[in-house]
């Protein structure tokens, strides 16, 4: 398929623009191609995901090219965020990184810098830094800022990878397929709830069953059935799990989420519900992630990072204790002064915790921290980081944030 | 030979021997992309190599990290030769698109199913619909 393109787009692909704007309106035209865009759609932010373990030295030198081109060609045309770095580079020795790693990362950053991103080093942009309103199209990298926009917020957005995103910034547009049309928005399927967590694990649980249910990015899922509204955290949680298990980049809630204030909405009211979720469901999903009575190697808070008033649910906990084995709390560059300034990183690392900021903590090369550290049961109160970290070597254990703090002061899951 | 239509292709022809699942896929959750295995233990294909070979899944599921990482393990050859799925997310789309692999979905019949695993198998992205052809 032929995207239509606006005089301005034809000018970038003809290269009168440079060759970074160049590169960008052919990426998105074969992408949109693809998918079936029929043009593209114009964009006010963009989010990139780019941690040095995903890119590697041919990535980091791929964008060190564009940020050596002339400042006019190069710079972003719209306001463009970063999702969370491979480090801590304050924390980097404690974990055990190696300099080349850290060096990647300091390259990474030269590079985008000289770009005009803002390195707000987030995953939690929607608690943190702008977010969007309702119906406004942006182009947002990070599958939990994508779901928790789209669909707490009504944003229009797809899931866009590193080098689309950084397309999407240098064009200010991106292909206009998927969660930018009202079509694609629809329901899909129904799900009712017979139970309303009321722990952010147990959201994070929920999510992923949603999201296996659901199983394909192009699927929405319409949940009934809870019996109050869930928090920005808890919706966080419930996004982040359900776009990591299923792929999925908007559900609607019935009632609370703004384009479903009722079922008829969003969906055909008479679609009966593909499934009943209970205590049970709940139950079932956390044995797959059991560890009932097994010693603990570390317990890890991040995937997506910590909101305040996590972190502030977190140094209550630890007053006063002691940890036996490691405890990282990932949170936001923007978070993290905040809790200094209210004395929960103190509380934290008082009881032999560390904070970390800036980084995600299966974005920061977990394979190599694993080895370099003896890691592997590792405990959490994040379902998508239990869903993720597998695939890095580690056993996951889904607990509730207590009974996290409960296994790194005992070392021992209970 | 046996023809297999896809609805959206793109890369350049390619053949080769195909590794099959009715499993999805994720270059972060699923390989270990420095010795090219499978290397989640709950996947179809855990513990088997990758290199080389066309990958036939279902489809793509998790984060935005396979837009880097395809082109990444292409620079190393730490890379399948190319991807058929059933479904594609954006996604890998992008992934495929930035790394120059050539990828294929939207077929008209499970394309888990109609490849035996170990086939020999060639695409033809630029065919008018392109195809899968099966040997």
């Amino acid at each position: 398929m032929t995207l239509a393109l606006d005089e301005e787009a034809e000018a970038m692909r003809a290269g009168r623009f440079g060759p970074a704007r160049q590169w960008a309106i052919a990426h998105q035209l074969e992408v949109g191609g693809y998918l079936g865009a029929a043009d593209l759609v114009p964009v006010s932010q963009a989010h990139i995901m780019a941690d040095t373990e995903s890119l590697g030295a041919s990535g980091v030198g791929w964008l060190e090219g564009l940020a050596a081109l002339p400042e006019t060609e190069r710079r972003v045309r719209i306001p463009t965020m970063t999702d969370p770095r491979g480090t801590d580079f304050s924390q980097a020795a404690r974990l055990g990184q190696q300099e080349w790693m850290l060096a990647l990362e300091r390259r990474v950053v030269a590079a985008f810098e000289a770009l005009g991103v803002l390195m707000t080093d987030t995953c939690v942009t929607y608690q943190t830094i702008m977010p969007p309103v309702a119906g406004e199209h942006v182009a947002y990298g990070d599958t939990g800022v994508v779901i928790y926009c789209n669909s707490v917020l009504g944003a229009r957005s797809n899931f866009e990878g590193g080098p689309s995103a950084l397309a999407a910034a240098l064009t200010g547009r991106t292909p206009r397929y998927g969660y930018h049309l009202e079509a694609a928005r629809r329901g899909a399927f129904v799900v009712r709830l017979a139970v309303t967590p009321a722990r952010l694990d147990e959201w994070g649980a929920l999510g992923a069953i949603i999201g296996r249910l659901a199983g394909d990015y192009w699927r929405v899922p319409v949940i009934v059935g809870h019996e109050r509204v869930p928090g920005s955290d808890a919706l966080k949680h419930f996004g982040a799990a359900m776009a990591s298990y299923g792929s999925v980049p908007l559900f609607h809630m019935v009632g609370v989420t703004p384009e479903a204030p009722t079922l008829a909405q969003v969906i055909d009211p008479a679609t009966p519900a593909l499934a009943t979720i209970g205590e049970a469901d709940l139950g079932r999903f956390r044995s797959g992630y059991d560890g009932r009575g097994e010693a603990v190697d570390v317990v890890v808070f991040s995937a997506p990072q910590l909101s305040l008033i996590e972190m502030q649910a977190l140094a209550g906990l630890l007053a006063g204790r002691r940890t036996s084995v490691p405890l990282l709390a990932v949170t936001s560059p923007q978070v993290k002064p905040d809790a200094d300034r209210m004395g929960m990183t103190a509380k934290i690392e008082d009881a032999g915790g560390t904070v970390l900021s800036g980084m995600c903590f299966y974005q920061s090369y977990a394979r190599e921290l694993a080895a370099a550290n003896g890691w592997r049961v590792l405990a959490t109160n994040s379902a998508k980081l239990a869903n993720i970290i597998g695939g890095y070597g580690y056993r996951p254990v889904l607990l509730s944030l207590e009974a996290c703090v409960e296994a790194a002061c005992s070392g021992r899951i209970a | 030979m046996k023809e297999f239509r896809a609805a959206s292709a793109l890369g350049e022809r390619v053949s080769g021997r195909a590794l099959v699942a009715a499993d999805n896929f994720s270059a972060r959750y699923d390989l270990d992309r420095i010795s090219g295995i499978f290397s989640r233990a709950e996947h179809k294909l855990a513990g088997r190599s990758y290199v080389g070979l066309v990958l036939v899944l279902n489809t793509v599921k998790g984060g935005v990290a396979s837009a880097w990482m395809l082109r990444e393990m292409k620079s190393r050859g730490v890379v399948p030769a190319a991807f058929a799925f059933n479904r594609v997310n954006p996604i890998m789309v992008q992934g495929a698109a930035f790394a120059g692999i050539t990828m294929m979905s939207g077929f008209d019949v499970d394309i888990t199913v109609a490849i035996p695993d170990g086939a020999q198998v060639a695409l033809e992205p630029d065919a008018t619909p392109p195809v899968l052809c099966l040997f």
